[in-house]
């Protein structure tokens, strides 16, 4: 197997976020991050719980194994027991997020979302978020509605902040997290192919970029193989990202 | 023992302008819409609905009924956005508490038990507490003195929901995975008027299905509807899925003309419309 394509590359980065993650809740939202925690759950957390996207948590193959409305789902998240990767519309570099609505939240220039759980997921359990098309629309100085709230802001309340972790941000460019100093987000790898000028240019403020970038890492030869033939092999995921 | 049973439009008669509404199901899940389509025939309008917002918010919102709105979210799930909750909310067409999923979950708990609110440490942090300024924090009275927002007792003067299967007593059945949070609905409502595909005897209700399907009990309870294909077209597993075409219809037609094909008459006229397709 060969010619590695950067949607898979994306695949890998969104699984690794669940690594060794444990007895947990993965909680994808989107295509890309789904395919992510059903690899790490063939490879390397074998334990994580996934579900049906409805009230099921089911096993790799549907068999279902325990049941999760939603009023069970909200416990669960504030028991911590969980991962979620959501998506987000603006992030800023503190990792707070918005999918609530751009411009003025009195009267807003677009009506999004809603904030949705992301207030609850921030300060009780493990944050990740997947961005199918890093721009500067996105990627901002200042998010218009803080959602998934961030490091600087959690940082005003210690208590809250003992639950609080954005582990990382995986984007169609690269893969970043927050471990600098200030907690600010920080380039961790870039995609193959992608350099970070690109990264810097799409990017609306900026990024700590380390003196060696390492590439995302190459998927196994059996990880490729599950991918492919396996978790997606109508091949949706090329419908996520270009390349 | 009192037979509640009613139809949609006299439940929707003893409902008043100004009213705060809750609305059950979740996004565009088991939404009790036969409900909502009669609500829509009737001149009640400057509601504060309360609700996991579906098609239930985008079409109260389209026909100008809401004068606030209390949401997490407003979708259609298949159709991420709700079209005609984001035109009236560019528009400035109504108040808003937005507050986050288990904000409002737990304001509901707060209402059913009687409480004016209860502490959550969800929204600390967020722009949650800057868009709804009146919101107020509450600091633990132990040696932990965590501050957390303090949710506020969401109590609702009517709620609307559709279940699967009801008796005339006003207990009511689900069947699908999901029982939303309809119940807590109910408890923090003091009336609720609870639909349902099909009204059966009671000792039905337990024939073929356990006693934990029994979602809604008849002490909170006012008034039960038969209505079949009532939350159409949002899902009601296991009775039916969300009729997907319509749905995209509903969301890709302008409201005057989908309200003018669909909503002119009564909910025969729109269940045969439905029937008939475009």
């Amino acid at each position: 197997m060969s010619g590695v394509t950067r949607t898979e590359y994306c695949v890998i980065a969104c699984a690794e976020a669940w690594r060794g993650a444990g007895e947990i809740l993965a909680s994808p939202m989107g295509l890309i991050p789904s395919l992510g925690a059903r690899l790490a759950r063939w490879t390397f957390s074998p334990d994580l719980l996934l579900t049906d996207g409805e009230a099921m948590l089911v096993g790799l193959d549907g068999t279902p194994e325990g049941w999760l409305p939603y009023r069970r789902h909200l416990a669960l998240v504030t028991g911590g027991r969980r991962h979620v990767m959501m998506g987000a519309s603006q992030l800023d570099r503190h990792g707070n997020q918005n999918i609530s609505c751009v411009g003025d939240w009195e009267r807003p220039r677009r009506q999004l979302l809603g904030v949705r759980g992301a207030p609850v997921n921030t300060v009780n359990h493990a944050t990740s978020y997947w961005v199918p098309k890093h721009s500067r629309r996105v990627f901002v100085e200042k998010v218009d509605m803080v959602c998934g709230v961030g490091y600087d802001r959690v940082a005003e309340h210690p208590a809250a902040a003992r639950f609080h972790r954005i582990a990382r941000v995986v984007s169609d460019l690269g893969v970043f997290d927050f471990a600098t100093p200030d907690r600010s987000m920080r380039l961790a790898s870039l995609h193959p192919g992608v350099t970070v000028e690109q990264v810097g240019e799409a990017t609306g403020f900026g990024l700590a970029v380390p003196d060696e970038v390492p590439y995302t890492r190459e998927p196994t030869e059996a990880e490729l193989r599950l991918i492919r033939e396996v978790i997606d092999p109508e091949n949706t995921r090329a419908r996520e990202v270009r390349g | 023992m009192s037979d509640k049973t009613m139809t949609a439009d006299e439940a929707v008669s003893r409902l008043a302008s100004g009213m705060t509404l809750g609305i059950g199901g979740w996004g565009s899940r088991r939404k009790p819409m036969a409900l909502v389509r009669a609500l829509l025939r009737s001149e009640i309008t400057d509601l504060t609905v309360v609700a996991y917002g579906g098609p239930d918010i985008g079409m109260l919102a389209a026909a100008g009924r809401i004068r606030k709105l209390v949401a997490a979210f407003v979708t259609l799930d298949s159709v991420p956005l709700e079209p005609h909750f984001r035109a009236a909310r560019e528009r400035g067409a109504f108040e808003l508490m937005e507050v986050d999923e288990a904000m409002f979950m737990w304001g509901l708990r707060a209402a059913a038990n009687r409480l004016p609110f209860l502490p959550v440490r969800a929204g600390i942090g967020s722009d949650v507490m800057r868009v709804n300024p009146a919101l107020r924090t509450v600091t633990s009275p132990y040696d932990d003195g965590e501050t957390f927002a303090a949710m506020p007792a969401l109590r609702l003067d009517a709620a609307f929901v559709h279940v699967n299967r009801a008796d005339r007593l006003g207990n009511g059945q689900y069947l699908g995975p999901d029982p939303y949070f309809d119940d807590l609905f109910c408890e923090a409502a003091d009336t609720a008027y609870v639909s349902c595909e099909r009204l059966v005897d009671t000792a039905e209700l337990t024939k073929d299905a356990p006693p934990q399907t029994l979602l809604v009990g008849r002490h909170v309870v006012t008034g039960v509807i038969e209505a079949p294909n009532g939350a159409h077209f949002t899902s009601c597993a296991p009775d039916y899925g969300r009729d997907e075409a319509f749905q995209k219809r509903y969301a890709t037609t302008p409201w005057p003309q989908f309200a003018a094909r669909y909503l002119s008459g009564d909910e025969g006229a729109y269940q045969s419309a439905v029937r008939e397709g475009s």
